[in-house]
């Protein structure tokens, strides 16, 4: 492999976007697709199925081997609260890359999220610097429109594998007007798991992460994040 | 995200090419049974037989590494066999009872 080869993939894989290299294994000549080039090329097909569940492999012919490179999985959680102080160590268990942004600094202190990443700004400011994609979940968790609901316009936007929305049934209604106004299409909106986490009756902060934590999986793993076609 | 570039081997292969040691790079292309490490696995390997990484868990890095040596002498890519050891007694393989293929190339 060319050198400037391998520093193109590490290039896509450190912006966290998905490529492929693809060896002839018998010659060593090698050439990188990267996924937003992946449509146009010959083997579009069964490159688009490698995006969508992360493996790598060798071709049927025996000679051509795909190193497919997906961005690792990871959750924003919007709000320092309860329900994060429990999600962010559960989801770290389960692989995932996590951060947490609130802009309420009584919220988002190290004492009360001593492993997170923690940023205490808006996250209107945040995401701006480091966009969502469609490798990463979303769940807003503060209760407040003024800080949920840009970012979950964002993860619609982003493709995000996974968006969760705390709240109960008519808390959700009122968001569903106030993102209808803002221009969000139904079939959009329904995107959105609302009231988040899977139903197992789940009453304390801990059993709510554990419900959201399963829902995320459930979209992870059945339907991969590399499916979206957004980003 | 900082943690996992820094313990990466792809990142380690550029750093090391970058540092002008001479590089190969070996990758888990096919596996059957009860492979120890999952296709697309990568072992980095430099001219002086340091590596970083893993394609067996340890069964046969030793030999990956030795093939590697003459990758780089050769600049030549070549593809290695293992199969389960009992069978092949004198050489290295897996204990695990699995079989590998490791495709190692010169990173140019």
């Amino acid at each position: 492999m060319r050198g400037e080869l391998l520093e193109a993939l590490n290039e896509e894989r450190a912006a966290r976007r998905a490529a492929i290299l693809v060896t002839d294994t018998l010659s060593g000549e090698a050439r990188l697709v990267k996924k937003s080039d992946a449509a146009g090329d010959p083997l579009a097909e069964e490159l688009s199925r490698r995006l969508r569940s992360g493996r790598s492999g060798m071709l049927e012919d025996g000679r051509t081997f795909l190193t497919v490179s997906v961005p690792p999985a990871r959750l924003v959680m919007i709000g320092a609260v309860h329900i994060s102080q429990a999600l962010a160590p559960m989801a770290r268990l389960a692989g995932l890359d996590t951060t947490i942004i609130d802009p309420r600094t009584a919220f988002a202190t190290e004492e009360r999220f001593p492993e997170a990443e923690l940023i205490a700004e808006w996250p209107q400011e945040v995401l701006k610097a480091r966009p969502l994609d469609a490798y990463t979940a979303l769940a807003a968790l503060t209760h407040d429109p003024k800080i949920d609901d840009y970012p979950l316009q964002a993860a619609l936007a982003a493709g995000c594998f996974y968006i969760g929305a705390l709240g109960s049934r008519k808390t959700h209604g009122k968001r569903v007007e106030r993102l209808t106004e803002a221009g969000i299409a139904a079939g959009e909106l329904e995107r959105i798991h609302a009231p988040i986490g899977l139903d197992i009756g789940a009453a304390s902060p801990a059993e709510i992460a554990v419900a959201v934590l399963a829902e995320l999986i459930a979209a992870l793993r059945q339907a991969p994040a590399a499916a979206s076609e957004t980003a | 995200m900082q943690t996992l570039m820094q313990t990466d081997t792809l990142v380690t292969a550029e750093a090391w090419r970058k540092e002008g040691r001479k590089v190969a790079l070996a990758t888990v292309v096919e596996t059957w049974g009860s492979a120890p490490r999952p296709v697309g696995s990568h072992l980095v390997i430099d001219e002086a037989g340091n590596f970083e990484g893993s394609v067996s868990g340890g069964c046969v890095e030793g030999a990956v590494v030795g093939e590697a040596l003459e990758v780089i002498g050769a600049g030549e890519p070549r593809m290695l066999e293992f199969g389960v050891a009992d069978e092949t007694a004198w050489r290295v393989g897996l204990s695990c009872g699995g079989k590998i293929k490791v495709f190692v190339e010169p990173v140019s």
